[in-house]
């Protein structure tokens, strides 16, 4: 079946089976590796992105289904390019990296994605909420102590700027 | 190189070590620039799916690849009896017993299945749909065979055997002490027996891997932790010569001991690229790896202490069954004697008797996972100390202190025959008490039990020890295991000034690119930002032994330390010539060579690097380079410690567990990276959390795993766990320049006893001893409505 679809503001035109589910689109059609798959029973959170605005895991969406659809994986999160410079990074991005709440990093696209759709529906949770707003989202190294403390970090942090 | 290693770092000031430094990983792995090794494409490359068998044990009659093989987009399609010729036996490196039983290990079964989830074919296709997709017609025909699932029932005369040599491995003994003595006329003897369930490590990244032929050389990339040993041991079992072999463990996505593993999938995949002289990939789904990677713990532990009437102990006995399931993975039978040196703890006794017998059963192999042995007997040394000071009525803590080693005593030989070379526990124990407010926890309890309160506080101890940095060569050796237990580390000055650090670690998440980046930085005296930390690829990291058993810091980075002093020392002959001094005059200090009483004349490595390059004007005999590897092997474990204290409340109507609180204070040693070090903490506490509460790997009456998705095996999320306070209390090992003890595995060691012994304390009013784990509020129900039942002991 034709699909079109934004990824991280490229569109592309694909010719693809039905059975496509979105995250093999995502890894292997479009090459965006950069979102990562945990489970296949849409347990694990791993591949979590952004579908029309919306967190969805994308091992549990057909590409099909996508047809039309702007996504954006944890590759386009940042403004500027990806060359090291934490410039561009978006405030979660920074907030994950400055609490450590990665180890392996293996989680941390979908649980920063997750947290982006979190925000943007609570901006100012509290810790109950971030863990439970979290909770399809699985990662084995950090006991999720800082990955929660990075997201009130990054909420705290829009909040004081959007009172400024 | 030993512990007298030349060290800079700290007497320079340690302007690095001790920071809480941001991890350099982090740039690529919040952007998604991670090379995951099923990221990685090749011009040509084909995907490999596995057959698994259904049945726990069975004969496979036959095996019918021909219409896969004319499946569109099929390159190949392989049964047991197309490899068996060269797919050779998967390695078990430690034969802990002359007479132990090491079954052959076909990657691919050939005429018998012994586990649910065993290869029987393969599948080469241009994509991986189509290799799923051709796996359906493959035609298998199997003869069950009877399951074997009960370790007591397979060693009874008459069990169905897993093995033609029957369903024991080995049984291993170890004693010091008069053991009949101790127990002869004891007025304390206290007995029990518990379980230590199956688990499945779960991390995160399922397994991968990608063999690539060139000629008759090979590149292999694996989600591994262990790149250096899997070269070596695929050279051994493949034949390919270990010179045409090139291991490359990118970013790897945790392990918890998963990882440490030669496996299946990978000779097959590199047999099979050698087959088609072409690039594979087999990637592995998580309902494949719950069954297919190995699973860890399974014991069933009987341990028995006697003491006298104020509870000081005299003997302690130990005789444990371990589950080894199907085959003898790489090191499976020497799992549970990383344990036999453990279950003494921090604790002074008389004598000690320690029995363990593997065997084998029709599940999933078992090997080592996060702890490895050692959070098995922390659990049952301190299940027991707490029935103990329940049979004394007395406070856990204070019963503890009654047996512990005091910390004036160290260097303290104890009865497993290990030499603990520091420690604190009463500074570990006091800190914790404070942080808990122990007292008025227990305050909090007595009036709730005072009042049959429906919702019950229980206060949890685990004052936990263990060994790690694993470990010197020749006890390794003592002990059977075929490797050594050094690291190596290999350090280029480059031209510029700018340092790459080479290490045989091999991380996965442990933030080594960091740590590592700070010893350097003080050893050499460069900037933090200056070094590049080179790992897990046994073409730029020759030589290593990888990431396991908490040692990368302690062995690792003794590695690291001892070649930059060797690197120091070829910069002071050069600076000695340029300062046109005597290397004599030079004194190392805040991160140069200057002139000793006149500090304004020196020289940087830095300063001297291009020089060193240029190669114009060295002094005769001076190599143009001042490159310098080393190999270091400790001389003894180190021993991480401290006291992990929780409080939980338990619905005593519906048995849910809450943790309340959570206090961990950890003795490390020296601290390298306080973040990353707090980061292993919370973690290591998380797994050991999910095994006394979530996690147990289980399978139904047939021999079928049924928690084969994470659908049913049930790995803590958010909203399941509380935040953790720590803190911690630093005495410096003696046995490295770093003062530093490990930390990988410590809380997950620490926590499963405190979380368990919390629940039990809630209960004990009604009579309860144990609950078994996983303590899902069903058991924790039926544990207090048993005890009803049986009338209780209060």
């Amino acid at each position: 079946m034709k699909i079109t679809l934004t990824i991280d503001g490229v569109r592309y035109d694909d010719d693809v089976e039905p059975r496509l589910l979105l995250v093999h689109y995502i890894r292997e059609h479009a090459g965006r590796t950069g979102t990562p798959i945990g489970c296949d029973t849409s347990n694990c959170g791993a591949c979590t992105v952004l579908l029309n605005g919306k967190s969805v895991k994308s091992c549990s969406v057909l590409a099909v289904q996508a047809d039309g659809a702007t996504l954006t994986t944890i590759q386009g999160l940042a403004s500027g390019p990806a060359n090291g410079s934490m410039d561009g990074w978006h405030p979660l991005q920074k907030a994950f990296h400055e609490e450590h709440a990665l180890q392996c990093g293996y989680c941390t696209p979908g649980m920063i994605m997750a947290a982006v759709d979190l925000l943007a529906e609570n901006p100012d949770p509290t810790e109950d909420e971030v863990r439970n707003g979290l909770e399809g989202n699985l990662c084995r190294c950090t006991g999720y102590q800082n990955i929660v403390r990075a997201v009130l970090t990054a909420a705290r942090g829009a909040q004081a700027g959007a009172t400024a | 190189m030993t512990a007298t290693a030349d060290h800079a770092g700290l007497s320079a000031g340690g302007l690095e070590v001790g920071k809480a430094r941001t991890r350099k990983e982090d740039a690529r792995l919040v952007t998604g620039q991670t090379t995951w090794t099923d990221n990685i494409t090749l011009p040509g490359l084909a995907h490999v799916a596995f057959l698994r068998s259904p049945h726990a044990h069975a004969r496979v009659t036959s095996v019918k690849v021909d219409a896969a093989r004319q499946a569109p987009g099929v390159i190949a399609a392989f049964n047991g009896a197309d490899v068996a010729a060269e797919q050779g036996s998967l390695p078990c490196a430690w034969p802990v017993t002359p007479d132990i039983v090491i079954p052959a290990h076909p990657p691919m079964a050939v005429d018998t299945v012994r586990y649910a989830g065993e290869i029987v074919a393969a599948v080469v296709a241009r994509d991986r749909y189509a290799a799923a997709d051709a796996l359906e017609l493959i035609d298998v025909e199997y003869e069950p065979l009877p399951a074997v699932l009960d370790m007591e029932a397979a060693l009874r005369p008459g069990s169905p055997k897993v093995h033609e040599e029957g369903n024991k491995s080995y049984t291993w003994t170890f004693g010091n002490g008069d053991i009949d003595a101790a127990f002869a006329d004891a007025p304390i003897v206290i007995e029990r027996t518990y379980r230590q369930q199956r688990l499945i490590p779960s991390a995160m990244e399922p397994r991968a891997v990608v063999a690539a032929p060139v000629a008759d050389e090979y590149t292999i990339w694996s989600a591994t932790q262990i790149p250096h040993v899997l070269k070596v041991m695929l050279a051994v079992v493949t034949g390919i010569p270990e010179h045409k072999l090139r291991v490359i463990a990118p970013d790897v996505g945790g392990g918890f001991g998963s990882k440490l593993q030669v496996t299946a999938e990978e000779v097959l995949a590199l047999i099979i690229a050698r087959r088609l002289g072409r690039p594979v990939k087999w990637t592995e789904s998580r309902s494949e790896g719950n069954v297919a990677v190995h699973h860890g713990r399974d014991q069933i532990q009987k341990i028995r202490i006697a003491t006298d009437a104020d509870g000081r102990l005299r003997g302690l006995d130990v005789n444990l069954l371990a589950d080894m399931g199907a085959y003898l993975m790489l090191v499976t039978p020497g799992v549970p004697l990383l344990g036999a040196f453990m279950f003494n703890a921090i604790y002074k006794m008389d004598a000690y008797r320690f029995t363990c017998t593997g065997v084998f059963t029709t599940k999933t192999p078992t090997d080592a996972y996060r702890g490895a042995g050692r959070p098995e007997a922390t659990f049952a040394i301190e299940h027991i100390m707490d029935d103990l000071a329940a049979r004394l009525r007395a406070d856990p803590l204070e019963v503890r202190e009654r047996n512990w080693i005091r910390h004036e005593e160290f260097p303290y030989t104890t009865i497993a025959g290990l030499t603990y070379d520091s420690g604190n526990y009463e500074a570990a124990t006091a800190v914790a008490r404070d942080l808990f407010q122990y007292d008025e926890l227990r305050k909090e309890q007595a009036s709730r039990n005072a009042v049959a309160s429906a919702t019950r506080l229980g206060i949890g101890v685990s004052t936990y020890t263990e060994m790690c940095g694993l470990a010197p060569s020749r006890v390794l050796g003592s002990l059977a295991y075929a490797a050594g237990g050094w690291e190596h580390a290999s350090i280029r000055v480059l031209p510029t000034g700018k340092v790459e650090v080479i290490t045989g670690s091999s991380a996965h998440g442990q933030g080594h690119e960091t740590a590592w980046s700070q010893i350097a930085a003080d050893e050499l005296g460069v900037p933090f930002e200056d070094v590049k930390v080179l790992h897990g690829d046994t073409a730029i990291a020759h030589k290593g032994m990888d990431t396991y058993g908490s040692r990368s810091l302690v062995v690792g980075g003794t590695a690291i330390v001892a070649a930059c002093a060797k690197v120091r020392q070829k910069a002071r002959v050069i600076i000695a010539s340029q300062l046109e001094v005597s290397a004599d005059d030079l004194e190392w200090a805040d991160g140069r060579w200057a002139v000793r009483g006149d500090p304004d004349q020196g020289k940087s490595i830095g300063d001297i690097a291009f020089s060193t390059f240029a190669a114009h004007d060295l002094p005769d005999g001076v190599e143009p380079s001042l490159d310098c590897d080393a190999t270091y092997d400790p001389d003894n474990f180190s021993y991480p410690h401290g006291t992990h204290l929780c409080a939980v409340e338990v619905d005593t109507e519906t048995g849910r567990v809450k943790i309340r609180s959570y206090v961990a204070v950890d003795d490390i040693g020296n601290v390298v990276n306080p973040l990353i070090v707090d980061g292993q903490v919370h973690g290591g506490i998380a797994q050991g959390v999910a095994q006394a509460l979530f996690e147990e790997a289980a399978y139904d009456s047939d021999g079928n795993l049924v928690t084969a998705s994470l659908a049913d095996y049930l790995i803590p999320s958010a909203a399941d766990l509380p935040s953790f306070t720590l803190a911690r209390t630093q005495t410096p090992s003696t046995l490295n320049p770093l003062g530093v003890k490990g930390v990988g595995e410590a809380g997950t060691i620490a926590s499963t006893p405190a979380v368990v012994n919390a629940i039990i304390d809630a209960l004990r009013p009604f009579g309860v001893t144990d609950v078994p784990m996983p303590c899902t509020p069903e058991r924790v129900w039926r544990a207090i409505t048993d005890s009803y039942r049986d009338g209780g002991e209060l």
